[in-house]
């Protein structure tokens, strides 16, 4: 990390595109950047806090990164924000606004697309911000580039006045690569400039801005026929020619080299011009772009034919062994689909909680109590509770959406779930995103909704950054640290409604979560106890299981501890005839944190500290 | 980037979250920059923090394009599990070679009985007719005193089997150590030397 900051100018380094556009924002003056954890966006800010000269924040949520962006740039500063794609639904509101009033200091935003969800909810296209907000498209294919053009994006900016987005994705983000960097340009804040007439939108201002806008628009069609960041690569073969951009565009490259390329640097506006050109030089025309067919509709709305998603895949990455066979297909090379020996069988690895995870208990507990319970979840970690074998999360759309479709179901469950309380469960980062206003609805229309509010002190799901409960900033500094029960308490939940519980009390959680249920009002139950990934978890001493006190019944695997194992299954037969299945378990000594939870469960007390087990099973 | 193909060197590393996979490729990315060759590299980790399954990419050469290794291409595959090893095996090109450590790390899935383990990874690979070398690195680890040797025994394994030579490769991995951990270069050098020695005195004449 050290030497992305002090490598000097000319220096050639294997840098992840994050990282790469870290030493960007930084080089280009830049002087606040700030964003919101989110895969495959995080390492950018984490990234960028190493380096002293460029204020560097984590927002509560991507809108307010993008609001402090804009800050920045009003005051004649360059300003940056990094988010995930869907980060950009929530900062959606401040960028359509402020593309009318448009920028002064360079201001910047990085979204990246989780193409193929690796670690997302949905799979969307950033791209078509570009045509919905008015404002310029940057689309790199690896760390180069992605440095070049996000230093790029800030000179577009303030030439045209714009907001410019950057757009990534997964295989741009985590790609190393190796980068040659330069040197840091200081670039001083002009200072505000007052004129309240295109900064203070209303309705008389921003109809004033709304042709102005439209004059940019001209202005950056003309642009992107010269601009640089979109090449032509040439090509012997006419038989086919490519537009293609980002990853999409290198695959097309290396399955294709003899086809002209235009890869688009700048896919929005779309350089038709250069389209057209390239259309007519060859026979076929193939538009290579991941999500959504947005330049290939485009195209099309142009007069010019081309192929796209009549021949490539709508979803998923379009890389070299999915681009070359469908082309080829198209092309009539190829007639069907290689013959090729069924892929062997293996079992899956689904992610799991780790080992001495603080969220294992409430799903534990929730997971006992199932057939009473209807249970709304959020996003992070603890969305793995509706897998094996809790079993216990009923829905996950969005950040904080736990609290508003609580109280949604919960008002309008029918008679076949009279009897069923509702939960909702939220991290402690993501209620402090966007679960705050949703619990304020709650109290305020008299919802009788239970909340887990699960603190483990961390974004967890990212890696374990910091955010406003933790009491650190981005570089780890002390930070001022919100109270949660305060909080929660100060957005209408009663104080005997509040309780703050260690989670490996298994007993307390239980006998809490159950007599707040029995309540016909808002509760918030608080879980206290951090990830076992941060700094801050201390690991205790390990158990293990003596071995023939062991009786099978399995219990203790309903915890979901991935470091209880089974050793051996034995069928037995009950005296009704009824057959059971018994799993004696060991544990993994050198993972068990001691959290003491699997100890609570079993029933024989055959789960004891390792030091004192007998013989048997230690690894 | 002249109209030309792309011609690299494609190792796909895999194995378990915690393994020490994503390490071990950084130190193959560094030996390839070393020669002056263009690198990239990139991984698909699943999203569980450990036991997940997790695969490396790394491809150099004078021009590298696309990142990710295509299946039917790797030229070397480098698995720290045997599972795995199996499940990613349709990755290698006809007449690659799979380094496979012989390990078995059975996730919760399987120990509670929902899946089955293959009875034999590496002889299912053989008979699929994939050229492979295997060895026991973990064991290897452990008699040198701690698992996390198994990573220099890996690599030593696969040195004869990449463009690199063993000395520079065996160079980068004491360079880790140099700045931060000096006491831990000679046990790793002891390692990768075990893991070397352990696949010599195998023929990858039987495969097929």
């Amino acid at each position: 990390m050290n030497a992305i900051r002090t490598a000097p100018a000319a220096s050639r380094l294997l840098l992840s595109g994050n990282e790469a556009i870290a030493r960007a924002v930084w080089e280009a003056g830049t002087a606040v950047a700030a964003a919101y954890p989110g895969t495959p966006a995080t390492e950018i800010l984490e990234t960028l806090a190493f380096f002293p000269d460029v204020d560097t924040h984590w927002a509560v949520n991507e809108k307010v990164s993008l609001e402090v962006a804009i800050g920045a740039s009003l005051a004649g500063a360059r300003g940056f924000c990094a988010m995930k794609h869907v980060g950009l639904n929530v900062a959606a509101d401040a960028l359509m606004s402020q593309t009318l009033a448009g920028a002064r200091g360079g201001l910047v935003i990085a979204v990246a697309d989780d193409v193929g969800l690796s670690s997302s909810q949905n799979e969307q296209d950033s791209r078509f911000w570009g045509r919905f907000a008015h404002v310029p498209i940057l689309e790199p294919a690896d760390s180069q580039e992605a440095y070049d053009m996000t230093k790029r994006a800030f000179e577009i900016s303030e030439r045209f006045e714009v907001p410019v987005l950057v757009r990534l994705t997964t295989r741009v983000c985590h790609v190393k690569a190796l980068c040659t960097v330069g040197e840091r340009q200081p670039h001083a804040a002009t200072g505000f400039h007052l004129d309240p007439n295109r900064w203070v939108l209303t309705p008389a201002t921003a109809r004033r801005r709304l042709p102005k806008m439209f004059e940019r628009d001209q202005a950056l069609a003309a642009y992107t026929e010269e601009c640089d960041l979109t090449v032509e690569l040439p090509g012997e073969d006419r038989k086919v020619g490519f537009v293609a951009s980002g990853p999409a565009a290198l695959a097309v490259r290396e399955a294709f080299p003899d086809a002209p390329l235009l890869k688009l640097g700048m896919s929005h506006p779309l350089p038709i011009g250069r389209i057209r050109k390239l259309a007519w030089a060859v026979d076929t025309l193939v538009v290579v772009e991941e999500i959504e067919p947005i330049a290939e509709n485009e195209i099309r709305a142009a007069g010019i034919a081309c192929h796209g998603k009549d021949a490539l895949p709508r979803s998923g990455e379009l890389a070299f062994d999915i681009v070359r066979p469908a082309v080829r297909r198209l092309l009539g090379e190829e007639t069907a689909p290689a013959d090729e020996a069924a892929p062997p069988a293996v079992f899956p690895r689904p992610p799991t909680m780790c080992v001495g995870c603080p969220h294992l208990a409430p799903y534990y507990v929730l997971a006992r109590m199932r057939k009473n319970v209807l249970i709304s979840g959020d996003i992070g970690c603890y969305t793995l509770g509706a897998g094996h074998p809790w079993n216990a999360l009923d829905t996950t759309v969005c950040m904080g959406a736990s609290m508003g479709i609580a109280l949604g179901i919960e008002k309008g469950k029918g008679a076949a779930d009279k009897d069923k309380g509702v939960v909702a469960v939220i991290g402690d980062s993501t209620f402090l995103h966007m679960g705050m206003q949703g619990l304020l609805d709650i109290t305020y229309n008299r919802g009788n909704i239970t909340v887990l509010l699960l603190d483990n002190r961390a974004v967890g799901m990212t890696g374990g950054q910091d955010h406003p409960g933790t009491g650190r900033d981005i570089r780890g500094q002390e930070a001022p640290k919100i109270d949660f029960a305060q909080l929660v308490e100060a957005l209408g939940v009663k104080k005997e409604r509040i309780h703050v519980v260690n989670p490996y009390e298994l007993p307390v959680l239980s006998r809490t979560l159950r007599q707040e249920m029995a309540v016909p009002e808002p509760s918030v139950i608080i879980t206290n106890q951090p990830c076992v990934l941060i700094d801050r978890f201390q690991k205790m001493t390990p158990f293990a299981v003596e071995d023939d006190q062991c009786n099978g019944c399995s219990s203790c695997l309903r915890v979901g501890c991935p470091a209880i194992l089974v050793s051996r299954r034995e069928t037995s037969v009950a005296p009704n005839g009824k057959e059971k299945v018994l799993n004696f378990v060991t544990i993994d000594t050198a993972f068990c944190t001691g959290c003491n939870l699997c100890v609570n469960t079993c029933g024989p007390g055959a789960i004891v500290p390792a030091a004192t087990v007998s013989k048997g099973d230690r690894r | 980037m002249s109209g030309t193909a792309f011609k690299t060197t494609d190792v796909l590393v895999v194995g378990i979250g915690g393994q020490g996979v994503l390490t071990a490729t950084e130190v193959l990315a560094e030996a390839a920059i070393e020669l002056g060759y263009d690198v990239k590299k990139t991984e698909v980790a699943g999203m569980a923090q450990r036991g997940g399954m997790v695969t490396s990419h790394l491809r150099f050469g004078e021009k590298v394009m696309a990142p990710a290794i295509a299946p039917g291409s790797a030229d070397v595959m480098i698995a720290f599990e045997a599972a795995e090893a199996l499940r990613c095996s349709p990755f290698l090109r006809p007449g690659g070679i799979a380094i496979v450590n012989t390990q078995e790390v059975i996730p919760p899935v399987v120990s509670t009985g929902l899946f089955k383990y293959p009875d034999d990874p590496v002889g299912e690979m053989r008979a699929r007719g994939v050229r492979l070398l295997a060895l026991d690195a973990a064991g290897i680890a452990r008699t040198l005193g701690d698992p996390r040797l198994a990573n220099s025994a890996m690599l030593g394994a696969a040195a004869e089997h990449l463009p690199f030579g063993a000395d520079l490769l065996l160079r980068m991995i004491l360079r880790r150590f140099s700045t931060k951990r000096p006491e831990l270069a000679d046990i790793n050098a002891r390692a990768f030397e075990a893991g070397r020695r352990a696949v010599q005195e195998q023929g990858l004449a039987a495969a097929g």
